[in-house]
């Protein structure tokens, strides 16, 4: 299945049957492929004027109870900053996918990582975090994409899918695997579904403005209290031979990733150790890992692979805390670094 | 004797933060007298703008969610879609929806969302301190344009309810006015009518509100009723400008 497809379709087994969304190349088959798919599944399909309004679509139907999502691509994503920013203030749950194009501006339409740090430092104003998730294939995208949504419910707050183009126009065989579908939360205490719908008189709320600026501080620290809660309860990683000898340490993700195990497995052959820790979640970032990998007694260097002109390699960098050197390779133009190119790029490091 | 006039179960006994002479009371009493009367507060949404309506919330004893400027229509389409038994209104003023928030407003009128905006036009941006509206009159002098609004520099004011009344879907669109007694009754008709229709499916419905702003205004309270009469009035003509029912349209 086309990974555009397989996410609309992981949505429904997911047990979410609400989608808005406006057209972007390069993710506009996820609403192609919704537009029939949702009327038949019995779910809400709506193509809204603008990202923008689609943000607060998503906001309206999630304060009110109901599983939503969207998807878009990176110029997309800047309109919704605006209405991440108010979903987690106010305390919503709401899956978002970016299908990654490379920037700045209309920038182009090919495969990029270039949205990171709008991606894990808060994409709009304000103190918020969103957990996002990065697929390295189709198949752990159908998996991403179904536990979005009770984790967007255990914490209230935007969770993000952070794929690149590739994984958005690839085709690879997909399961959707049952037991991930899961039931919605019971919302009662806190959703606008109507005073009638929870048999109560007692209204329900969804606001993210706090006059009283002692009530914001605290308002923040219950928002700070989350995201420290996701980086104990939600750091997922994969790790690529770093239980034997290493002397160079790669962090790559999503789709580079796959290019650096090539690359890694054509070095070892050559008898140039090297290893890999992948992030699964880009936010909350799996720095313990990172610094553990590379305080390796072997490890001489750290590198940073990235289709952007190095903005993981921030988290990296932090993540080593000076002991060991990083350094970054990327290109952002839309092409994918080739494994030759990364092989090279590691060769250099250890002449 | 039993008691024949009473606060509406909607509105709640919080004290008011609207400034003396300010229409957002009159208006915010119309909403709940309507919600009663048409028993549906259980199932009700209220959508807050930014902007002085901001805290609307705080005077409704429904359930509310608040919007960033503008985005109002956004969410309560949102809520609709997904939640068709519920009945959801936006509360806007005329920066909020004629100007950050003309795309959102035009887009939901056309799809025909069944849902119903109060929409309160008092000439004047009141929140952010009585700057320049799309809607604020010829002359109109506010922080923004302290020399009057010259129509040849910002055009002329923006005529909401004619501007969507030109959409082709069909909706219920009225101007009304609450400066004085006998428009608060006409205005209370039309609320409650905008309602009726999505209690039915029927159709989108929007009441733009005549309203007044005295203390962004410079004026009086009763200056302000009077200029909103001499001014406003002549050039937000009031009644109603589309309607999905043939007969009432003729009646008009």
């Amino acid at each position: 299945m086309k990974g555009n497809e397989a996410i609309g379709e992981a949505a429904i087994r997911a047990g979410c049957l609400n989608y808005f969304a406006y057209p972007i190349t390069p993710q506009s088959e996820v609403a192609e492929y919704l537009a029939r798919r949702m009327p038949e599944a019995g779910g809400v399909f709506l193509q809204g004027e603008s990202e923008v309004a689609v943000s607060y679509m998503i906001f309206g139907a999630s304060g009110c109870g109901e599983r939503a999502f969207t998807t878009s691509s990176s110029p997309g994503i800047s309109l919704m900053a605006e209405g991440m920013s108010y979903i987690a203030g106010g305390e919503c749950p709401a899956v978002f996918v970016n299908i990654m194009r490379g920037g700045p501006g209309l920038g182009g339409i090919l495969p990029s990582q270039a949205d990171y740090l709008q991606a894990t430092k808060g994409a709009g104003h304000g103190d918020y975090r969103m957990l996002v998730l990065a697929p390295a294939s189709v198949q752990e995208a159908v998996e991403m994409v179904m536990t979005a949504f009770p984790l967007a419910e255990k914490y209230r707050n935007p969770v993000m899918i952070l794929g690149d183009g590739l994984i958005g126009q690839m085709m690879e065989p997909v399961e959707f695997p049952d037991h991930l579908k899961t039931e919605p939360s019971n919302k009662d205490d806190w959703a606008t579904n109507g005073m009638d719908t929870r048999k109560s008189d007692r209204r329900n709320l969804v606001k993210s403005l706090y006059l009283d600026p002692e009530l914001l501080n605290s308002h923040n620290l219950k928002l700070k209290a989350k995201y420290d809660r996701m980086k104990r309860e939600e750091i997922r990683y994969e790790t690529y031979h770093t239980e034997s000898d290493y002397r160079v340490l790669i962090v790559s993700y999503g789709t580079m990733s796959r290019v650096c195990r090539t690359a890694i497995d054509e070095l070892r052959s050559q008898r140039l150790d090297v290893a890999m820790v992948r992030p699964k979640t880009v936010f909350p970032f799996p720095e313990q890992a990172v610094l553990v990998a590379s305080e390796k007694e072997s490890c001489e260097q750290v590198i940073s692979i990235e289709m952007s002109m190095g903005q993981m390699v921030e988290d990296v960098e932090r993540s080593v805390r000076g002991k060991r050197q990083v350094h970054w390779f990327g290109k952002c133009g839309g092409e994918v670094p080739t494994p030759e190119e990364v092989i090279d790029a590691i060769k250099a490091l250890v002449k | 004797m039993g008691k024949i006039f009473c606060k509406p179960v909607s509105l709640s006994d919080q004290a008011t933060h609207y400034c003396p002479g300010c229409t957002h009371g009159v208006i915010h009493r119309l909403v709940a007298e309507v919600i009663d009367e048409l028993g549906v507060r259980g199932r009700t949404v209220g959508i807050a703008p930014v902007g002085c309506a901001v805290l609307a919330y705080n005077y409704f004893t429904f359930d509310f969610q608040e919007a960033a400027h503008g985005r109002a229509p956004a969410m309560a389409t949102g809520i609709k879609r997904v939640r068709p038994d519920l009945i959801v209104f936006t509360y806007q003023g005329d920066g909020d929806l004629a100007s950050i928030g003309m795309s959102e407003i035009i887009h939901a009128a056309n799809r025909g969302e069944k849902f119903t905006t109060v929409f309160v036009n008092n000439a004047v941006y009141g929140m952010t301190g009585g700057q320049m509206a799309p809607t604020t009159m010829p002359n109109q002098r506010t922080t923004t344009s302290p020399f009057g609004r010259n129509v040849e520099e910002v055009g002329m004011p923006i005529k909401v309810a004619e501007l969507i009344s030109a959409l082709e879907t069909p909706a219920f669109i009225s101007r009304q006015s609450v400066i004085k007694p006998k428009y608060v009754v006409r205005a209370k008709k039309a609320i409650k009518r905008a309602f009726q229709y999505q209690i039915e499916k029927r159709c989108f419905s929007l009441v733009e509100v005549v309203s007044t702003c005295p203390t962004n205004w410079g004026m009086t309270p009763v200056e302000a009723v009077q200029w909103a009469e001499d001014v406003m009035h002549p050039y937000y003509q009031l009644g109603d400008k589309k309607s999905p029912d043939p007969i009432k349209d003729k009646e008009d």
